[in-house]
């Protein structure tokens, strides 16, 4: 079958790749885009270790199809810091250890940062619930809600 | 060896060394590597769960364009049956059989053949066009059908008391006499217990890509516990010599025990040999669930008696544990474990092996410590109760202290447990007062922890900073504990450390990371590494001053003279001497390799407040707090986040995580959308309370943390569940469906 071409732009910058209909997002990110920030713990949708966001909306890139990014805008983790400047998140989760394998981290983080584009001021109960789509198999998530609630009051205060 | 303390680094929650690369998606894990001229592995599998294969023809496979690559149990090296070659803790034999079904397929999702093509789809496609005559057997899954008189047997040669049987081995450790000991008892229990097999759940799934040369040398690039053991079983299975392997530790997406063993790697290197192009294979999940782990399942029976003021007089526990395919269940940890956290005079702890047609198990956090635990601390809680004693009160009156003589072996040196008992009895946690349908329950957990092998090497840069290479797997945060190590030992700020960890071929052998023994084993080469590069540096200094070296003193990064006697000279820093080192002898760094020694058990004692909807049958975990002697907290922060992630797990093993067999012997909830871990969701914030005793025969206390987070955790959700309901469960999971049967009545 041939391949398909799409057009789209990816952590803000425009992007083109070739992709089998049957390709995920994910398989193009990993593959043609070499973007293996996004990991894929089970494919079906149920660890959240692939999130990504299309146009602000957080979606498991295992669960989209590549030729779904036609025209849209795609985040991914390798788009979270600016240069060699950690997103905040990523600065909380290094000093909280919010991380141990790290394996589950990128898709925290990008759902994280959904959540507090959403809603800067989240309660522990909204956090939990949010992230409820992301496995982590290493933290129990004590470290990882705390790193996100701590976050989020650094950045209100910031935007104050 | 001393105790450092007064430390800048060792105990400080700095930031870990790999962190920057992991919050940024940079890490590579396994599957994240790919190569020029790379092709994809795929795995038949048998749908049967017990099966003679009478023949594999695997000619269409091989004739599908794009196929470069088949392999079968006849590529791999055989070892057989009748003599037992171990490597590790592993039988070859049975290894041999785990990695591609031999004689006969034991369980569903059992390797029949791999396949290596262009795509994944084209391997996929062959793998279907693979015929295999299968003759279908008669299975067990369930510890009592596998040891019913008419059981099929699954290994021939296996034998228990002279005739062939499921059970493959029995173990017991033995002090006192327990029927003297249980005639001097006035209150005794004796209940059974049954638990379910439960998957480590590692989110990242198995994945290798390995390349062969046309002489045999073979890069590895996989994750795992262990590059050295990646490097010996893949060597041991393909025939490939060892020193012809690299293999390269990727970063480890979680593990738990789970990536003690290969399942991909010595399939990968045949179809990479054979097809002369690189090999990538990598797990589904469902192939995770089906074909690799998971812990036993158990049933047991713990008998506990006392005398009425609480001494506990004697002990018997029975534990039979679930291998899977071929022997090798964790009974040494049912065993050995269980009642290590108490002075009982009279024990008899015996553990029996027993394989059905179940994927073979691995080694899971504590590897059975968490199953013999569950029946013991629950029992204990019965006792309390008929004693009408608080159940911390009947542990502290029964606690195991320095001197006492464990029936597995050791006498303790110091050891924290009591001090554990004590802080959970004056928590706030366990003063504070409980709702309706709330519960609480308390329970301990004992792990011997280990040494063992491990090798570092300490190199100082040109520009005087540090390079440590280890040769454990980072799996939680070891490289921020070394480099706090390094950083506090030459007095340097600890971001000029930086820790790597090596391949087989460029550090000296360095065995598992597991058994919570990785901080323990490598924080002793490294300081070794360390001490052996200040000894350089001091040299170095007296060379350039002309005076003794032992004139010199190492302090605060620099090289002073020892006192004002030894001459009056401005220090010399780690940077001055790095620039100097050409001239002065040339380059700086050590390395160290050693069996090490001096591991000790760790203890913990665990609260969980519960609440039960009963209109639902929900369990929620309200409140938990987790107390153990962690012996020196290098890294606080990762020490707590063991803590907390063995918590979240023994959480799920509790009240929802299972295999669920359907009756074709398969496995029903392969996925994580059935097979229910806990998400964020499901759990409230666990405290953490470290007790510091430091390990005297380690330079700065350490004591392993990994496992014993687990072992109370099923107990202590069991106790509090009675406590709330006040009716009891002698099986796990707690699931909503058999919760609401016994509210149900």
């Amino acid at each position: 079958m041939a391949k398909v071409h799409v057009t789209t732009s990816i952590n803000g910058e425009p992007m083109e790749y070739l992709c089998e209909p049957s390709d995920t997002m994910l398989d193009a990110l990993r593959g043609p885009l070499g973007l293996t920030g996004s990991k894929e713990g089970c494919a079906s949708g149920d660890c959240g270790a692939c999130s990504i966001t299309l146009d602000d909306r957080l979606v498991c890139s295992c669960l989209m199809l590549a030729v779904e990014a036609e025209g849209h805008e795609i985040r991914t983790i390798e788009g979270m810091a600016h240069g060699d400047k950690l997103h905040p998140l990523q600065q909380k989760f290094l000093e909280s250890a919010a991380l141990q394998c790290g394996i589950c981290t990128s898709g925290m983080l990008i759902a994280s940062d959904a959540l507090l584009r959403k809603n800067p001021n989240p309660s522990e109960e909204q956090v939990r619930f949010w992230l409820a789509g992301n496995l982590c198999r290493c933290t129990g998530y004590d470290k990882i809600v705390r790193a996100v609630m701590e976050t989020a009051a650094d950045m209100r205060e910031t935007a104050q | 060896m001393n105790v450092v303390t007064n430390n800048k680094w060792i105990g400080q929650r700095t930031i870990r060394p790999d962190g920057v690369d992991k919050v940024t998606g940079r890490a590579a894990f396994a599957a994240d590597t790919t190569m020029p001229g790379m092709i994809w592995g795929k795995v038949l599998r048998s749908p049967h769960p017990h099966a003679r294969i009478k023949s594999i023809d695997t000619s269409k496979a091989e004739a599908l364009p794009g196929v470069k690559a088949v392999v079968t149990a006849k590529d791999i090296v055989d070892f057989p049956v009748d003599k037992s070659v171990m490597l590790g803790i592993q039988d070859m034999r049975w290894m041999c059989r785990n990695v591609m079904a031999r004689e006969k397929a034991l369980f569903p999702g059992h390797p029949i053949a791999a396949v290596a093509a262009t795509s994944e789809a084209i391997a996929a496609h062959a793998c279907e066009l693979i015929e295999v005559d299968y003759e279908v057997l008669p299975w067990s899954i369930e510890i009592d059908d596998a040891l019913k008189p008419d059981a099929p047997i699954l290994h021939d040669f296996v034998k228990f008391e002279g005739k062939p049987s499921n059970i493959a081995g029995r173990l017991e450790v033995k002090k006192g006499d327990i029927v003297k000991g249980f005639e001097e008892a006035e209150v005794v229990i004796e209940r059974s217990f049954a638990t379910r097999p439960v998957h480590q759940g590692y989110i990242e799934p198995h994945a290798c890509l390995i390349s062969v040369a046309a002489d045999n040398k073979t890069t590895i690039w996989s994750s795992s516990q262990g590059q050295f053991m990646v490097r010996a079983m893949t060597a041991h299975l393909t025939g490939i010599n060892q020193s012809d392997i690299r293999a390269i530790p990727a970063e480890i997406g979680g593990g738990f025990g789970g990536k003690t063993i290969v399942y991909l790697e010595p399939l990968a290197a045949m179809l990479a040999k054979k097809s002369g192009r690189p090999v990538k294979m990598v797990m589904t999940r469902e192939e995770v669930m089906r074909a690799t782990g998971p812990t036993s399942g158990s049933k047991s029976t713990v008998k506990i008696g006392a005398k009425r003021d609480g001494t506990i007089v004697a002990a018997h526990g029975i534990f039979y544990l679930q291998a899977g395919a071929f022997p090798g269940s964790p009974i040494r940890g049912a065993v050995g474990c269980s009642f290590a956290p108490y002075d009982i005079p009279h024990v008899l702890s015996e553990g029996f092996d027993v394989v059905s047609n179940r994927s073979k198990v691995a080694a899971y956090r504590a590897p059975g410590a968490p199953i013999g635990a569950y029946a013991v601390e629950c029992v204990l809680d019965e006792l309390a109760e008929a004693l009408k004693m608080d159940p911390l009160a009947l542990r502290l009156k029964n606690a195991a202290k320095e001197g006492t003589k464990a029936a597995h072996g050791p006498v303790y040196p110091r050891i924290g447990y009591v001090e554990t008992l004590e802080a959970a009895r004056d928590s706030d946690h366990y003063k504070a007062p409980l709702g309706k349908f709330q519960g609480r329950g308390v329970a301990s957990g004992y792990w011997f922890n280990a040494g063992g092998e491990s090798s570092a090497q300490v190199n100082i840069t040109e520009d005087g900073n540090v390079v440590v290479t280890t040769g454990h797997p980072d799996i939680g945060g070891s490289r921020a504990g070394i480099a706090n190590i390094c950083a506090e030992l030459l007095g340097i700020d600890y971001r000029r450390v930086s820790v790597l960890i090596g391949d087989t071929a460029t550090i000296g052998f360095s065995n598992l990371t597991g058994g919570s023994r990785v901080l323990f084993a490598s924080s002793i080469v490294v300081t070794q590494s360390t001490e052996k590069v200040i000894h350089t540096l001091r040299e170095r200094a007296a060379k350039i001053w002309d005076i003794d070296p032992e004139a010199v003193k190492w302090e605060n990064g620099a090289a002073h003279p020892v006192s004002p006697n030894a001459g009056q000279f401005e220090p010399l820093t780690l940077a001055e001497l790095a620039e100097k080192a050409p001239s002065m002898g040339g380059p700086i760094g050590a390395g160290v390799q050693l069996n090490t020694v001096g591991a000790e058990g760790g203890f913990g004692t665990h609260i969980a407040d519960v609440e039960v909807d009963v209109e639902l049958g929900i369990v929620r975990v309200i409140r938990y707090t987790a107390i153990q002697d962690v012996g020196r907290a290098v890294h606080p922060s990762y020490v707590e986040g063991q803590l907390q992630g063995g918590v979240s797990q023994g959480i799920g093993w509790a009240l929802n995580e299972e295999y669920i067999y359907n009756k074709q012997g398969k496995v029903d909830n392969p996925g994580f959308l059935d097979y229910r871990m806990p998400v964020c969701s499901d759990l409230p914030m666990i405290d953490t309370i470290m007790v510091e005793v430091p390990n005297p025969k380690h330079p700065q206390g350490v004591k392993g943390v990994g496992e014993v987070p687990l072992i109370p955790v099923m107990s202590a959700i069991s106790n509090a569940v009675h406590q709330a309901l006040g009716k009891r469960f002698y099986s796990l999971p707690m699931s909503p469906p058999k919760v609401l049967e016994v509210i149900e009545g």
